[in-house]
């Protein structure tokens, strides 16, 4: 296996990932197209760990770090969405327009 | 900080023989507290003053209060000790060779002051809480009145004359404040002015004589230009007459002597327990002080001046005592009275007496203090200062009557009360010295003093009530201190009968210089002298009781002693103050107005137009050609651009957070791309 196979990969997910961000309309599909960026880092991290044969293990532990920060910030990302659910009774994302001008 | 002594004791004995001196020990290195206490006072009742139950008179009685039991403390402790002599100083900095200190003596004739101004500012001060019972300003009043006894303090302790000099304007400042109390007439305002003007030109005299004393010695310390006057320092000797003479001219003013005496009748504008205090025992008595503490460089170095003092004091007793005859304002009797006192002080202190006018200046202080809370008492009691509204009093006011007639045996010199004693003693003085004439005119006067007071006596507390309403004793509050100061005023003469006691002359004459050079005490009375000052007095209090014995019908005709010539001249004051506004005030005041103003208008007021037309000029071009369209322009402009940006600008921020993430990624890619060109 070349490290190659595995940043093509990460790319493809991380294109996937930007890919449902723009488009998705639907606020929970946005915020799991941003953990599959997430996701195309951290093989990112351990690609590149083991082709550096890193003694550290720097690159899994990254990658555990960015699994728990994700998991936090989904959590607060869905909290948010339930709440604007709630109020609104939509997800929408077009329809979150409070912040502009 | 303190330092202890300004002269060791080395020089102290050298300077004062065998004689041995105590250095008063804490008593007196912390009589600077007799200074600090009522300035501390008088800035506290300034301060929180309208806050207090009694609008701060109960601080300031409890200065006045702490003086006079300061002073006593020392004057016991110098009378059955050793006698005090002290000085200390705090420095507070160097001006050239000059060292600023604030010094304090503590001697037998600053013990003797501390003493009389604690206990008559303690009298007047009780007396002012009754008397002022309902006053528009009683707060500022105690101020000013806390202010006035600290200044006198501050004055009779300085062991600098620089320092001597401040108290001595601080006096002047508080009795301008004290006169003018009652501000909103005009008279009174005037009285107040007219009060700190005279003085001011005296102090003149005053001010010159201290600086060339300093600069001949080398030291405005008192002590320092005694020891010369000692050595018998040449270069004193040849200034000291002029410097003696200007001082002197500084004392004229504050003890109100003749020329100078035109504002003392006028500050009885002020309320009474002011007069009180003023007459007996702060202000007037400041010039007495000054030539008694120089008195060793009047004797030994300036016979002149003494001389001038001899004649000024003599003609300023007989002229006041005569003016007082014809006064219908019982102040106005009792200031003019004053006046002719003050002028056997400085007579007596002329003659080379310097026991006697001291001992005249304490027991003045006492009888004349009573006399004014007297007078004052009458006053509440009819609203009127005139004797023509009084009369009858007697019965409605036993207490103020019977102080009152006190007082007036004591000023008038009969036998055992105090001005017998120290009367007698100036006119013994006198003799001594072969002053023949200035002898007589102090009987004459003595023969004056006592028909004046009876004569007041007689129109206020005898005959029929002339006045409206019903008088009633004063409160208790205001009788007591009178009381107090009739006690002294009969029995002070009793510490310095010749012969008998010489406390005074102890206390007085416990200073740095030897005793020698202040005169000598009397062994024995001079019995001529003694004779005719009483035969005098009684004579006078005869003719009084003759010409104004009260039955009611003739009271109206008091004038008759009416003697055509001499009348209009006393009902006029000698024409003095008409001398010297119309001899002096208004041919200044008229060319010298005009000058004045032609010059402003002409010469000042057309440099002002122009340099005023300039600036204006200058300041059109700097407003309407660089401010207003360089400046203003400028920053609107920049104003504006960012303003027109941001509002095309904002279009950019449509909330939508999809278009700010493609944004975003599309900077990122753009990034990217840079970064791939710029490394290949």
């Amino acid at each position: 296996m070349t490290i190659a196979q595995f940043l093509v990969l990460s790319a493809a997910l991380f294109s996937i990932g930007i890919y449902g961000v723009l488009v998705r309309r639907n606020a929970v599909l946005v915020l799991l197209s941003v953990e599959l960026m997430l996701a195309a880092v951290n093989i990112n991290f351990v690609a590149f760990g083991r082709y550096f044969a890193d003694a550290t293990a720097g690159g899994q532990m990254f990658a555990l770090f960015i699994i728990t920060v994700a998991a936090a910030e989904v959590g607060i990302g869905l909290a948010i969405v339930l709440l604007i659910f709630r109020n609104r009774a939509s997800a929408n994302i077009d329809e979150l327009d409070v912040l502009k001008w | 900080m303190v330092t202890a002594a300004l002269l060791g004791p080395a020089v102290l004995a050298a300077i004062d023989g065998a004689v041995e001196r105590s250095d008063g020990g804490v008593l007196a290195a912390g009589a600077w507290l007799i200074v600090l206490v009522p300035f501390v006072a008088a800035l506290a009742i300034t301060l929180f003053g309208k806050r207090l139950p009694r609008h701060g008179a109960e601080l300031a009685v409890a200065a006045v209060g702490f003086v006079a039991l300061y002073g006593t403390a020392l004057l016991l402790t110098t009378l059955f000790g050793d006698g005090i002599v002290h000085e200390g100083a705090v420095k507070i900095g160097e001006f050239g060779g000059f060292e600023i200190e604030w010094a304090w003596v503590v001697d037998g004739l600053s013990i003797m002051m501390f003493f009389v101004v604690g206990v008559v500012s303690t009298a007047c001060f009780v007396y002012a809480v009754g008397y002022l019972e309902g006053d528009v300003r009683p707060t500022a009043f105690f101020a000013s009145f806390t202010l006035f006894a600290g200044a006198m303090l501050m004055l009779v302790s300085a062991a600098n004359l620089i320092q001597l000099l401040i108290g001595w304007e601080l006096v002047g400042v508080s009795s301008y404040l004290l006169i003018g109390h009652y501000w909103e007439q005009k008279e009174n305002s005037s009285a107040g002015m007219k009060a700190f003007l005279v003085n001011k030109i005296a102090d003149i005299g005053l001010m010159i004589g201290i600086i060339i004393a300093g600069i001949t010695v080398g030291s405005f310390t008192i002590s320092k230009i005694m020891e010369k006057v000692v050595e018998s320092d040449a270069a004193l000797d040849d200034v000291a007459v002029i410097i003696a003479v200007l001082l002197f001219i500084g004392a004229m003013g504050k003890s109100a002597q003749f020329p100078f005496h035109v504002w003392l009748p006028d500050a009885m504008a002020g309320p009474t327990p002011v007069s009180a205090l003023m007459h007996a025992a702060t202000m007037v008595t400041a010039g007495v002080y000054l030539v008694a503490r120089m008195f060793p460089l009047f004797e030994e170095m300036a016979h002149e001046a003494l001389d001038v003092a001899l004649v000024i004091g003599a003609i300023t007793l007989v002229i006041a005592g005569l003016l007082a005859i014809v006064q219908d304002d019982i102040k106005r009797v009792l200031a003019y009275s004053t006046l002719s006192q003050l002028g056997y002080m400085v007579a007596a202190l002329g003659a080379g007496a310097y026991t006697a006018g001291l001992f005249h200046l304490f027991t003045h202080a006492f009888f004349k203090s009573l006399l004014f809370l007297g007078a004052g008492s009458v006053i509440h009691a009819v609203h009127s200062n005139n004797m023509s509204d009084m009369g009858g009093l007697r019965k409605d006011m036993p207490r103020t009557f019977w102080t009152f007639m006190i007082g007036s045996a004591a000023l008038a010199g009969l036998p055992i009360f105090s001005g017998f004693f120290s009367k007698d003693e100036i006119l013994a003085a006198f003799r001594e010295g072969d002053h023949t004439i200035v002898f007589l005119l102090g009987v004459a006067t003595a023969f004056i003093t006592a028909l004046y007071m009876t004569r007041a006596i007689s129109l206020t507390f005898f005959g029929r009530y002339k006045g409206d309403g019903h008088p009633h004793e004063s409160p208790s509050i205001m009788v007591y201190p009178m009381i107090g100061l009739a006690g002294a005023a009969a029995t002070a003469g009793f510490i310095n009968i010749p012969g008998l006691t010489d406390w005074f002359y102890k206390l007085v004459t416990t200073r740095l210089v030897p005793a020698e050079l202040l005169g000598e005490h009397a062994t024995s009375f001079d019995w001529t002298a003694l004779g005719l000052g009483v035969l005098a007095g009684v004579a006078g209090i005869a003719l009084g009781y003759r010409l104004y014995y009260p039955d009611a019908a003739t009271q109206q005709e008091r004038d008759r002693l009416y003697i055509p010539g001499l009348w209009p001249v006393l009902e006029n004051k000698y024409y003095i103050d008409d001398l010297y506004m119309n001899g002096i005030v208004n041919p200044i005041k008229g060319p010298v107005a005009r000058f004045i103003n032609w010059t402003n208008s002409y010469i000042i007021d057309f440099v002002v137009n122009v340099v005023g037309f300039a600036t204006r000029s200058l300041g059109w071009v700097v407003y309407s050609g660089i401010d207003q369209r360089g400046i203003d322009l400028a920053i609107n402009e920049a104003g504006a651009a960012t303003g027109f940006a941001g509002s095309k600008l904002r279009y950019i921020q449509t909330g939508k957070v999809q278009q700010y993430a493609a944004a975003l990624f599309g900077g990122a890619i753009v990034l990217v791309i840079g970064f791939w060109i710029s490394v290949t």
